[in-house]
């Protein structure tokens, strides 16, 4: 297991090498340089640029240097410490606007898959083991519902029951207006699960939906597989045998969910937190792709596909962990 | 019989289950009863419905299935209780659950698949005895290893870790006999207990069932389709034709004066040693295949295959089960007074109609020094590294094949036997170069010349792929569910460089006449596979192998997924079709008496070497090699008489790890007649004894093996 562990992570720093050479080629791809940008920004203000002043940033950030050593600098910037660059736009270090909203993005992200499982699972069970009863062609026509409502939709028609059943004065954002430069306390956490429900209903409905099918599938087929009889033929109680034998295995595409479903969740999360004016990492990608501040956009791009490998690897050592199967093949 | 030996009483079970297509009577009036302490074998082709009489009786039958009539009276309570009607109980209920596994135990077929693979064999074990016994979980895991201790299992302690997949088959069915035992049952009901497992394994596994049933005095329900298991372990017989039984008795008279037409010929069709070195007999099979429960045929069922049939009757009424002279009882109108007039004398069954003869002029093999041998291997060695750590080296090879060489003449069929992970298959696939050999050379002499297919690149071997053909075992999952029969027999003349690439009506005609040749419906031609019994899958098997017109066919295992009726049928028509086209077979096979009415010579190998080498009638006359006579006392024979002096050579355990050899002679961990001088240092050589006779053993000449002379049984 531990050969295993070691090895798989050993086969994670290529992957990451070859996001970090593709995000810097994005960042270099408009025309120019982030100084150019610099100048005509300042210089569309109306105030003047020092030539000596721009020589010495370009000196500093090695902008004269040949890309590959560019590279070099821009990413032991990033590793050495934490240097994403600067937004043009708001012109800020990259580092600290990611810092203000990763934490949240991460929050968001772990209770929609948190929700996923909550809902998925025992409708998923539910309905293989009620295969083609009432509450299986329910749970199979929600399910459909939610794969084929577009997320934004979804998030409106939220925002709209949210006002007018519940009531709540603000139902955009993740706070109400008097906690949002509050310290953290209770009441914060509070107001934030408040607001946090709708685009985590948004974001869950069309994993959620996925996920039952899966289940559901898997379930079918590991309740016919000999060993089910067998257990019942030992005098096994239902319940049990259920969650104890046929679950475990189709336990594999839940575990697996956290590889594949946050690319998902994060293309879905840009469009739902524009719409519900969130402030995670989502809005502030969009906005950074329609202004070019490629820095900022880079940056993004780095950490989510960043985010992405080490769920792969996460679910992938967790099902190694679970399935005995799998633990001894790559052992 | 009295009322108190009988522990299972089964009275007119009738098991539905309600379709699109309409009822599907699976099970339709069945009794049986078991006694205490007996082994009752309930016996038939598949889909006759054994299995489901069998999970009935535990109520384990899966929607859209039912019980929906009879009565199954269970006498395993205390003395003095009432009998229980297990039918009435609730499938799901307490007391139904409480039976299970306590009072009845159950084995299946496939015994690594039914272990979930989740959980270490050691888990399933104590979960199972904590079920129905109030013990801590150091008591039960304590009774665990005893349990794996007691059948079999060498270092218990150890295994009790062990995930099913890292077991072979064999000792996965161990284990699942360990925990059928756990609580001491009074009924095991075993249902193709061995069919899966290789010959030597179930050869084994029958001795322990046997021997473990004179220790506990349980009795025994043990389903087969193979009618040489059954006179190897039955006290008693019920054959199971279409829902119903046809016939019961004890296994003596069933096997000595069989009273039903269907247990004649069931009996008639398992292949009997000593039929061998004639290769124009014809095996005995019964016609057709068991129709679908849905297509029951009116009057007595099996009238459509029957060979004795009397008149009209036959077709009209079901019959009943009529006593035959105080013996057995039989389900046939042969055995009726009121059909038959008893004034005439006593009712007979008429013979089997003897297998026709296949006369004329069948191309005997050319004699060796007379034709160069169309194939030809030497020293092929198939190796595959062992990696493991963190850098993947490997640190070792698994010598599945390791220096082979044979010959095999033209017109001639070789047998290649041994256990499963002797490297058989793998020796076949390097034969049709399905992979690539590591070393050695496969010489195959075609119409142009005789060429190393070693050492051939995949764009010259193309040449050849329609010369040599093979035959695969597994007759579901070898053939694509989605492509037509026409598509599955026209693939090896399609074109894939042409874009339009369309079968032409002369293809089709082709492909209509190869069916026909091997006994399918020219008009199946559009259907797909999944409409097929097994049996005839593997016609289509062959026919695809055929079509190519090749020169060699590798057979491996065709037979061993079948029915021993249908298995009859198929070695029939591999025989014929050798004839009329003039084909050589490499025939692999783990099953000895298959390969002897087929086969002009036998390789027998084992962990990658070829260990013996002769006729098929020298070595099953005289074997010089003891894996051979192990080999060969490891088929049942299909007569209850001889079952006490055949406990013979019991080959010891499983197969040693291949990737670790033992050194010496690699047979020697398990021969039963190692001596302590050369067998465990020095590697012996395939060497001759005898006219065309090879074997690979320091000890041959000093040994006196016992072949199959001694014991051939005479069909009645």
């Amino acid at each position: 297991m531990l050969t295993f562990v070691v090895r798989r992570v050993a086969l994670m720093i290529p992957t990451l090498v070859m996001i970090s050479i593709v995000t810097f080629v994005i960042i270099q791809l408009p025309p120019g340089d982030f100084l150019t940008t610099y100048v005509t920004n300042l210089s569309a203000q109306g105030e003047q640029v020092d030539p000596a002043e721009v020589a010495a940033l370009r000196a500093r950030y090695g902008l004269d240097e040949p890309l590959p050593t560019q590279y070099l600098t821009w990413i032991w910037g990033i590793i050495s410490d934490g240097d994403f660059g600067r937004s043009f736009e708001w012109n800020r270090p990259v580092s600290g606007m990611i810092a203000d909203r990763l934490p949240l993005t991460i929050v968001f992200m772990a209770a929609t898959v948190v929700f996923t499982w909550i809902i998925a699972f025992p409708i998923g069970l539910y309905s293989a083991i009620r295969q083609y009863s009432i509450t299986d062609y329910v749970a199979t026509t929600i399910g459909f519902l939610g794969l084929a409502i577009p997320n934004f939709l979804l998030a409106l028609a939220l925002m709209w029951v949210g006002l007018n059943v519940f009531g709540q004065s603000s139902v955009g954002g993740l706070f109400s207006p008097e906690y949002q430069d509050a310290a953290w306390n209770l009441g914060k956490v509070l107001d934030l699960m408040g607001h946090l429900w709708v685009p985590m209903v948004v974001l869950g409905t069309a994993g959620t939906a996925g996920l039952i099918r899966i289940l559901r599938a898997n379930l079918l087929d590991e309740l016919r597989k000999p060993y089910v009889v067998a257990a019942r033929a030992r005098g096994m109680p239902e319940p049990r045998l259920l969650l104890r034998y046929p679950m475990r295995v189709a336990l594999n595409p839940f575990v697996s969910t956290i590889g594949w479903v946050l690319p998902v969740l994060i293309g879905g999360e840009v469009i739902v937190s524009s719409v519900l004016s969130l402030e995670t990492t989502g809005p502030l990608l969009l906005s950074s792709l329609r202004s070019q501040d490629m820095y900022l956009a880079g940056s993004i791009i780095l950490l989510v596909s960043v985010m992405t490998v080490v769920g792969t690897l996460i679910s992938d050592l967790l099902l190694a962990w679970l399935d005995p199967r799998i633990r001894h093949r790559l052992a | 019989m009295s009322r108190s030996d009988v522990l299972l009483d089964v009275q007119g079970l009738k098991t539905h289950f309600t379709t699109d297509d309409g009822v599907v009577r699976a099970v339709d009036g069945m009794d049986l009863s078991i006694s205490r302490g007996r082994t009752t074998c309930l016996v038939g082709e598949s889909g006759c419905g054994k299995s489901i009489t069998a999970r009935s009786i535990l109520q384990l039958i899966d929607p859209p299935g039912r019980i929906a009539a009879g009565r199954i009276w269970w006498h395993g309570g205390e003395e003095t209780a009432e009998p229980t009607d297990l039918a009435a109980l609730d499938p799901r209920g307490a007391r139904m659950r409480a039976m299970r596994g306590a009072d009845i135990s159950m084995i299946f077929q496939e015994p690594m698949a039914a272990f979930s693979p989740m959980y270490t064999v050691g888990d399933h074990l104590v979960e199972a005895i904590q079920l129905h016994l109030p013990l801590s979980r150091k008591d039960a895991t304590e009774k665990a290893v005893h349990l794996l201790g007691r059948v079999g299992i060498p270092r218990p302690d150890q295994r009790m870790h062990a995930y099913p997949f890292q077991l072979s088959g064999g000792m996965c069915q161990r284990v699942m006999i360990a925990m059928a035992l756990a609580c001491e049952p009074s009924l095991l009901i075993a249902d193709e207990p061995t069919t899966a497992l290789d010959v030597t394994t179930q050869a084994r596994i029958l001795d322990l069932l046997t021997e473990l049933q004179d220790d506990t005095g349980m009795a025994m329900l043990f389903i087969t389709h193979d009618l040489g298991v059954v006179a190897e372990i039955a006290d008693d017989v019920s054959v199971m034709y279409l829902g119903t039984v046809v016939e019961e008795g004890s296994v003596t008279d069933v096997f000595d004066s069989p009273r039903h037409p269907y247990t004649q010929a069931l009996i008639a069709s398992v292949p009997r040693m000593g039929s061998r070195g004639d290769r124009a007999r014809r095996l005995a099979a019964i016609e057709g295949i068991v129709p679908h429960p849905l297509q029951r045929p009116a009057g007595c069922p099996f009238h459509t295959r029957c060979h004795a049939l009397i008149g009209d009757v036959c077709h009209e009424r079901l019959p009943d089960l009529h006593s035959v002279d105080g013996g057995q009882l039989a389900r046939c109108h042969l055995y009726d007074e009121s059909v038959v007039d008893p004034g005439a004398g006593r009712a007979q069954l008429p013979l089997l109609p003897a297998a026709p003869v296949v006369t004329g002029d069948r191309p005997q093999p050319a004699p060796e020094d007379d034709r160069a041998p169309v194939l030809e291997v030497r020293d092929l060695t198939m190796h595959y590294p062992v990696k493991r750590g963190l850098l993947n080296r490997t640190v070792g090879h698994v010598r599945a094949v390791d220096g082979v060489s044979l010959a095999i003449q033209p017109g001639e069929t070789l047998g290649l036997v041994g256990e499963s992970g002797c490297g058989k298959t793998t020796l076949g696939r390097a034969i049709v170069r399905a992979i690539a050999p590591t070393s050695g050379q496969i010489t195959y002499r075609g119409d142009n010349g005789a060429v190393d297919l070693a050492g051939l690149p995949d764009s010259e071997l193309r040449g050849y792929r329609g010369q040599i053909r093979m035959i695969f075992q597994d007759p579901f999952s070898s053939l694509n569910p989605r492509m037509t029969l026409l598509q599955l027999l026209a693939e090896p003349f399609r074109n894939p460089a042409l874009r339009r690439d369309r079968i032409d009506s002369e293809m089709e005609q082709r492909v209509a006449d190869m069916l026909a040749r091997v006994g399918l419906r020219p008009e199946y031609m559009r259907r797909y596979p999944h409409a097929f019994s097994g049996g005839q899958r593997q016609r289509v098997n062959i026919a695809r192998a055929l079509i190519t017109t090749p020169r060699l066919v590798v057979a491996d295992e065709a037979v061993s997924a079948l029915d021993v009726s249908v298995r009859a049928q198929i070695l029939n028509l591999l025989a014929d079709l050798r004839d009329e086209y003039h084909l050589t077979y490499l025939f692999i096979s783990h099953d000895l008496s298959v390969v002897e009415h087929l086969c002009d010579r036998v390789a027998v190998m084992y962990l990658g070497k070829i260990v013996e080498t002769t006729t098929t009638a020298q070595l099953f006359d005289t074997p010089r090699h003891p894996y051979t006579e192990a080999l060969l006392s490891a088929v049942p024979v299909a007569d209850p008489h001889r079952r006490a002096n055949r406990r013979g050579t019991r080959l010891s355990d499983d197969l040693p790890d291949p990737s670790a050899a033992p050194p010496g002679c690699s047979f020697h961990t398990r021969c039963p007649y190692v001596r302590a001088d050369r067998c465990g240092t020095e590697v012996p050589l395939l060497r001759g004894v005898g006219t065309d006779h090879a074997v690979a053993c320091h000890h041959a000449e000093a040994l006196t093996l016992r072949g199959t002379t001694s014991t051939i049984s005479t069909p009645n």
